[in-house]
């Protein structure tokens, strides 16, 4: 009798339904967008530096060389607004989590496996969406450029999927770096990387040496497609964008590897 | 296993480089119980709970959540966390902390109901960074307990708040309880800890020191410490009846007894020189620190020893 009683006691495992599941990521997606949404120390400088960097230069100073210029600017500009999203959305705010003790506490909660990393995918590439159609509004009702709608769809795109390869080199460099001097390190690596890519200036102005090495950064590779995309780039497309997916992959399993060891 | 057992360490050892942290500690935790881990700073609490936690590994042993290694999600379902220091994201309103955290778990409780039980009620739609920090750990609390757990660690969960947010969160932890949730906590407060534990285990240096009932703990100290200068044979006197010990220390005469009205008395006829009498109760305060130094002491000596 008193065994029958014991076992009947022993609590029946838990088993989560899969709506449930599902809606425990999409909790996680909705916060991380909703927390970043609201932090204008965050979203200010990734919509003002892009855009402010292409009126000044894809706008006003090629005003003689038309909406070629400014065409081919747009798209430069984009990957330069798309890569800060992954970059310090997701760098920055998993270095300063690792540090204030949010990832351990998440860690300690039954979140499921991969929600954090998702949410904050998903954060960045709706910051990156907003730069794209911020620099296309700017581009057709000051610079006079005009996107057929599949161009401006296709901008869109390369734009929202653009933004992982950052976001998972961001996230490696969040791994390595605690807390505050995250955000210096990424400063090292995203403005001499798009300088050094033609995102400032199109490359054929740059040295012959730069422009021999520029295939090295990810974001000339994301550049060309982006340029497909407003239709000045007719070369093949597809190496680029496998460069783009090994970079991705490369810095992610990094990123995840040093996460389970180091916490 | 003892399947009323909810969360195990067997024999864990935990080092960090030459720092032991945890050297092959024992604990359960039973199902519905409240059990209060104390021990002074860097005596291994943090590190046990991380352990149990799935948060590190040990280097050997075990340890165990309902039977399962704790990174099992499966596991950490039936648990609730409030952690020391967690800086949550301030540009989130309360409410939506609560459904994140909510939506982790198959059967949560319901928003109203966790807030009430945790007196956030008022808090639902304020930023999580516009707290005060009392707030905030009462944040945190609910937080915790939202997911229905059976098993709830609460590491250092009073820190930080005042008098009677303390005496609210004690009452929401009874409750808790008392629905047959089990509890670790580990505090600094021992006056939390002898008002709500069940069992007590007091960590030092990694180790085990002591583990038993709260009134266990108080019975070894519920006695009277005697302190006076007297030529006593304190052999004689450690054989009179009622007294639990009797040594000699830098000339004075100590006793520990649970009668001391009878000693005292039986002190003073058999020494008329007897001088310097001082009578002093022991709380479970006193009985901790000289559990934890007695520990620091005999750790000393092991070390002069083996230079």
């Amino acid at each position: 009798m008193q065994t029958a009683i014991s076992v009947a006691t022993s609590a029946p495992a838990v088993s989560m339904p899969r709506r449930r599941l599902v809606g425990a990521y999409l909790e996680e997606a909705r916060s991380e967008c909703l927390r970043y949404l609201r932090a204008p120390g965050f979203m200010l400088p990734i919509m003002l530096f892009p855009t402010m960097f292409y009126l000044l230069f894809g706008v006003l100073m090629v005003k003689s060389n038309g909406a070629d210029a400014a065409r081919y600017l747009l798209a430069s500009y984009g990957v330069f607004g798309v890569m800060s999203p992954g970059l310090f959305g997701f760098g920055v705010s998993l270095a300063l989590e690792r540090d204030g003790g949010l990832l351990t506490f998440k860690r300690a909660l039954p979140m499921p496996p991969g929600a954090y990393l998702l949410g904050k995918m998903l954060m960045a590439m709706a910051a990156a969406g907003m730069v794209i159609l911020l620099l296309m509004a700017l581009a057709w009702s000051l610079g006079h450029v005009t996107l057929a709608p599949l161009q401006a769809g296709a901008l869109l795109l390369t734009g929202m999927l653009g933004v992982l390869p950052f976001c998972a080199l961001g996230m490696f460099v969040g791994t390595l770096i605690k807390g505050q001097g995250a955000p210096g390190m990424l400063q090292l690596i995203y403005l001499p990387m798009s300088f050094l890519s033609g995102l400032w200036m199109p490359l054929p102005i740059l040295p012959a040496f730069l422009q021999r090495i520029a295939p090295v950064w990810p974001s000339y590779h994301l550049d060309r497609l982006a340029l497909a995309a407003v239709g000045m780039n007719r070369g093949p497309l597809l190496v680029h964008v496998l460069v783009l997916a090994g970079v991705a992959a490369g810095f992610a399993l990094l990123a995840a590897r040093r996460l389970r060891r180091h916490g | 296993m003892n399947d009323t057992t909810v969360a195990r360490l067997d024999a864990a050892v935990k080092r960090y480089g030459p720092l032991t942290a945890l050297d092959g500690v024992d604990l359960a935790v039973r199902r519905g119980e409240l059990l209060a881990l104390l021990g002074p700073n860097g005596a291994g609490k943090s590190t046990s709970i991380s352990l149990l936690l799935g948060l590190i590994r040990p280097d050997t042993g075990r340890a165990e959540l309902f039977g399962l290694d704790p990174q099992r999600i499966e596991a950490r379902r039936r648990i609730g966390v409030m952690l020391q220091s967690a800086n949550l994201p301030p540009t989130l309103r309360v409410g939506e902390l609560l459904r994140l955290t909510m939506s982790y778990y198959p059967n949560p409780r319901g928003c109203d109901e966790t807030a009430a039980l945790a007196g956030i009620a008022d808090l639902l739609l304020r930023p999580y960074g516009r707290l005060s920090g009392g707030q905030q750990r009462r944040v945190q609390f609910a937080l915790a307990l939202c997911g229905r757990p059976e098993l709830l660690f609460l590491d250092e969960p009073t820190v930080g708040m005042d008098i009677d947010a303390r005496q609210k969160l004690w009452t929401a932890m009874r409750a808790l309880v008392a629905e047959g949730c089990a509890v670790v906590l580990t505090t600094h407060y021992l006056e939390e800890a002898e008002a709500l534990a069940q069992r007590v285990v007091v960590l030092g240096r990694g180790c085990v020191l002591s583990a038993g009932s709260v009134d266990d703990l108080r019975k070894r100290v519920a006695l009277t410490r005697i302190r006076c200068v007297s030529e006593l044979d304190t052999e004689a006197v450690a054989g009179w009846p009622n007294v639990a010990s009797a040594t000699r220390e830098d000339g004075h005469l100590r006793i520990a007894t649970a009668q001391a009205e009878a000693v005292v008395r039986r002190l003073l006829d058999a020494d008329p020189a007897l001088g310097e009498l001082e009578v002093q109760r022991a709380g479970l305060a006193e009985a901790f620190t000289e559990l934890t130094r007695d520990a620091v002491e005999a750790a000393d000596t092991d070390q002069r020893e083996a230079a």
